[in-house]
């Protein structure tokens, strides 16, 4: 069951609104992709929390009808 | 549920390095969980690992007891470290097997 790039962008801005996402589709399947999501909302908090901060924007899609998600996150721009 | 997180609380307790993967180390059938394997083979990490295929119970229990969506999950002495993403950004920069040694475990890398 693939997912849209855009749905994945639109619902990890929905619910961390200043997120910036970079995604990609890793195997051309609309099922693997990598996202690097940069939020000022992810300052101070360790890796676990981010990560668990961009599961709960995808609402228990993640595991579920999105298979693969390579996170990357970061507080701010390297 | 409670009898399966009291069954995952065991296994933590059990076990200093637990890995709950698809698969077995030898025969991974995920390439997330055969990444994290390979990170560990890399640092001479001893650690257990559950496979958590054979059990549904437990694949859905790990999920809520970490509240993390995903497979592979790695312990180190009862803490949560994180999934394949984490595990294999830590080991880059070096900064899980600083983890490792903090917590005490035993790292058998040839320098």
């Amino acid at each position: 069951m693939p997912m849209a790039a855009e749905d994945i962008v639109a619902l990890i801005k929905q619910g961390i609104p200043d997120a910036e996402v970079d995604i990609q589709d890793l195997a051309g399947d609309g099922d693997h992709y990598a996202a690097t999501v940069v939020s000022p909302a992810f300052a101070g908090k360790s890796k676990i929390q981010q990560h668990q901060m961009v599961y709960g924007a995808l609402g228990g899609r993640m595991g579920g009808v999105l298979h693969a998600l390579k996170l990357t996150t970061m507080a701010q721009k390297p | 549920m409670s009898e399966v997180f009291d069954r995952i609380r065991d296994e933590i307790a059990k076990n200093d390095v637990l890995l709950f993967m698809k698969g077995t180390p030898v025969f991974p059938q995920c390439g997330f969980s055969a990444a994290v394997i390979d990170v560990l083979s890399q640092l001479g990490v001893k650690f257990h690992s559950v496979n958590i295929l054979v059990d549904p119970d437990l694949r859905q229990g790990i999920k809520e007891f970490s509240q993390w969506p995903t497979i592979p999950q790695l312990y180190v002495k009862g803490e949560f470290v994180g999934g394949c993403d984490i595990i294999r950004e830590m080991f880059e920069t070096g900064e899980l097997g600083q983890l490792m040694k903090e917590k005490g475990v035993t790292l058998a890398t040839a320098a």
